[in-house]
This record gives C-alpha cells, structure tokens and sequence, in this order.
C-alpha cells in the first residue's frame, strides 16, 4: 500500500510542473480530431468501393470467400510481404534477448495440466478446421495461426519440460516454412506463367491452400515464440550458433 | 450511413484518445498500450467505412483484409515493442547500479 | 422495430467501448489497465461482427484475448522482476553464475 501511495505521489508531482502544457497537447488533439472528423463526415461515398470488381472476379479465384480471395490471389503480394514482417519480428525478438533459463522443477498444478490437456489438441483441432474453413466461409491463415500462437503460449505458460527437448533448428525450420512455400510458389508461378503470384489455371484453389497451411503453421510458431520472449538456448552447452 | 459515421467517428475518438495518451504519460508499458488503442481506432474506421447494412449489398472485401493483415502485424510490433521495453529498462537498471557502485571503486585512486 | 433495436445496440456497443478505452488509458495501474485491454479487444470483435467482418472478428478475439494480453502481463512480470532486482536469468548468465559459486565453494 505504501510502495502504491509513493508511487501515486511521485508521478503526481512529476506531472503538475507539464499542466500548461497537458492543456497545449490535449487542445491540439482535439484539434486535429475535430479536423478529422469533419473531413471524415463531408468525405464523399464511392457506391461500392471494390465489391464489385471482387465480385466479377471471384469465379477465377479457386475459393469461395472473398476475404481470402483478396488475401491470396488478388492481393497475395502484401500477404508474402506480411508473413516476412512477422518473420523478421521474430528475427528482432531473437536477437535482442534469450529466452529465460527453464526453472529446473516446476511444480504444475494437476487442474492447470489437466486443463492444458483437454485444451491444446481442441485448440491445434479448431486451428485446422479455421485454415479448412477459409475458403468458403470466415476463416484462414490468419486465424487459424492465431489460435495455434495461443495453445503454444497455453503450452509455455505451463512450462512443460519436454518443450526445452525441441531443437533449436526444428523450430527455425518451422518458422521459414511459410515464407519458404509461399515464395516458391511465387517465383514457380513467375515461370510457369510470367507473372508473380498468377496461379495457373485450375490449380488456384489447392495452392491457396498449400500457402494457407504452410503459413498458418508458420504463423502460429512465430506468435508462440514471439511470447517465448527470446532465443531459445541451442541444445548443444556453449556451442551457441552466432 | 448513419452507422458508418458512428462507428468511423468512434474509431477517430479512440485514435485521438491513444494519441494523447502517447504523449502525455511516460511508461513504456503504457505508451505500447496506447499505440494499440490508436491501432484499434484505424480498423475501426477502415471496416467501418466498408460497411454496407444488411440487403443492400455486397460488402467490400478489401478493407477487410486489409485490416486482418494489419492486426497481425500489430501483434507482431507490440511484441517486438515489448522486448524493446524489457531490454532498455534491463539495461538501464545495470548502468544504473554500476554507476551507484562506482564511487566506491574510484575513490581509491582519486584520493 | 429492428431498427431500433440495432441503434441501441449500436450506442451502447460504441460507448462501452469508449469508456473501456479511456478507463484503460488513464488507469493508474498499468495490470488494470492490461486486464481492461483485453477485454477491449473482446469487446472489438463484437463491434467487427456487428460491421459483418467475421473474418476480422476471429482474427481479433485470438490474437486480442490469446496473445496481446499474455504478451503484455509477461512484459509487465519481467519489468516488475527487474525493477526487484530477481529477474529470471538467461542460460548464459546462469553459467556465469554456477561457475562463479563453483569457484567460491573451492
């Protein structure tokens, strides 16, 4: 309570000599929303924006849904570039800490074991059936990793012993799986008909979900690793791998 | 219509509110939470200005993916942001000792 | 009637989420704040499904609820841990150590 009240106090008094100019920050915000808000409300409506031109196309892209049709046909440019953002993110996590040395004995509790049991295989099975699902309803890569990214964070959360066993280059190896696919399916489709990222006809649907798979696994280990808070320690004892 | 307006000057509420939060306070911790309501407050806009109501058409996909691109990239920031936060405030912490330490070790020679 | 009852929902939907959002940024208590984030961003999903974007809306509710909130109360744990001076060390550090009371106990 103390420590609290200290706390309270300080950033009080740090904060009262900076009123003036609190009232200066919050007038030009409010400036710049008032602005905004004008601009948003007299902006003029375009009918329907893309729905159609998606729409018309939607027959040549192999799926269903137009959300994914967008993702990965028409505009699978900015997907590959996404997914490499997230690998360099894991890159910059990597290389600016270790992951924390595994405490020796942890004591799980049974109810938190016996929840992580029933939990991640549902979790790893609604994953799947989400990349499944996204060619015909809401669903894809991107959810279906981020369900996967949580049951790892479930995992790591519990610590379990046996996730300190996996070897470092499996996980490295998870983690370019993606890009890897969704690259190689690029540049294979450069050859085959000219243009990055233009599937040849009739094979758009099962490549899309080639990607879709390869990414989401590769989407859920980033996010679990990201969570891991660092680099993995490499299993071999002062043989670090620069 | 009306919905859409709501809804894009809800998002522009938050985006200023995360704004000002940005500036004013000091904490890292809270700075990237701010960051991630003014993330919230673009989306919002984003969807809301794709929104069509109910039968009166098809409704824009683009924005869509678009901004499931961006909340991913976003999760991936915070986290990098966060490790950023961790390691300056580590770092920091052991200048900050050394430098208490110091006087003690230096005051040898400069005697 | 629909209407009517969609523009209630709609209000109340848009102020809840405001006020989460200011309670949250002006909380004193950075945990406070973390917990009123998550539910934040539950509270967003139901404003991306309310938009039709159900893909958006999945998107959000794992990654808002699955890993923003857990990545933020593990920064909080570690900066807490340091501020104590008893962070969890990393294993270099740890080697660091063992060999350094190895050398003691000798």
């Amino acid at each position: 309570m103390k420590k609290g009240k200290k706390i309270k106090k300080q950033t009080r008094n740090r904060r009262r000599p900076f009123d003036g100019l609190q009232a200066l920050f919050l007038f030009l915000v409010f400036c710049l929303i008032t602005l905004l808000g004008a601009i948003l409300s007299n902006s003029p409506r375009t009918v329907s924006g893309l729905a159609g031109a998606v729409a018309s196309l939607q027959d040549q892209s192999g799926v269903e849904s137009p959300v994914t049709a967008v993702l990965l046909n028409f505009r699978g440019y900015d997907t590959l570039l996404e997914v490499m953002v997230l690998l360099l993110a894991v890159i910059g996590v990597w290389s600016l800490a270790k992951a924390p040395f595994p405490t020796p004995e942890t004591d799980i509790s049974p109810v938190q074991m016996g929840v992580v049991r029933l939990l991640a295989p549902v979790m790893c099975l609604v994953a799947a059936y989400l990349v499944w699902q996204g060619s015909h309803l809401a669903g894809g890569a991107f959810q279906g990793g981020a369900i996967l990214g949580a049951a790892g964070v479930l995992l790591l959360v519990s610590e379990l012993p046996w996730l300190h066993a996996i070897p470092v280059y499996v996980l490295r190896i998870g983690l370019v799986l993606g890009p890897l696919v969704f690259v190689g399916t690029a540049l294979s489709c450069l050859f085959l008909t000219g243009t990055l990222l233009a599937y040849p006809k009739g094979t758009a649907g099962w490549l899309i979900l080639l990607i879709e798979t390869a990414c989401a696994l590769s989407i859920g280990l980033t996010l679990a690793l990201l969570f891991g808070g660092g680099r993995p320690e490499s299993d071999v004892p002062g043989g670090d791998s620069p | 219509m009306i919905t859409t307006l709501l809804y894009s000057l809800t998002g522009l509420i938050l985006f200023g509110m995360g704004l000002f939060t940005l500036i004013i306070h000091s904490h890292p911790l809270r700075k990237i939470l701010a960051i991630n309501v003014m993330a919230s407050g673009v989306f919002l806009i984003l969807i809301a200005t794709a929104y069509t109501p109910l039968g009166q058409g098809e409704i824009d996909p683009v924005p869509h993916a678009m901004v499931l691109t961006g909340i991913v990239v976003s999760v991936s920031v915070t986290a990098l942001a966060l490790i950023l936060a961790c390691r300056v405030q580590e770092t920091s912490n052991r200048t900050l000792r050394k430098k208490t330490k110091q006087p003690k070790n230096t005051k040898g020679p400069k005697s | 009637m629909t209407t009517s009852i969609l523009t209630l929902f709609d209000s109340i939907l848009i102020l809840t989420l405001l006020w989460l959002g200011w309670r949250l940024l002006s909380s004193e208590d950075i945990f406070k704040a973390v917990i009123l984030f998550i539910s934040f961003g539950l509270l967003m999903a139901l404003a991306w499904v309310r938009m039709r974007a159900p893909d958006v809306a999945l998107a959000e509710a794992a990654l808002g609820a699955g890993l923003t909130g857990p990545l933020f109360l593990a920064a909080l744990r570690r900066m807490n841990r340091t501020r104590k001076g008893e962070r969890r060390l990393d294993s270099d550090e740890k080697r660091e150590k063992d060999q350094k009371t190895d050398t003691e106990q000798t």
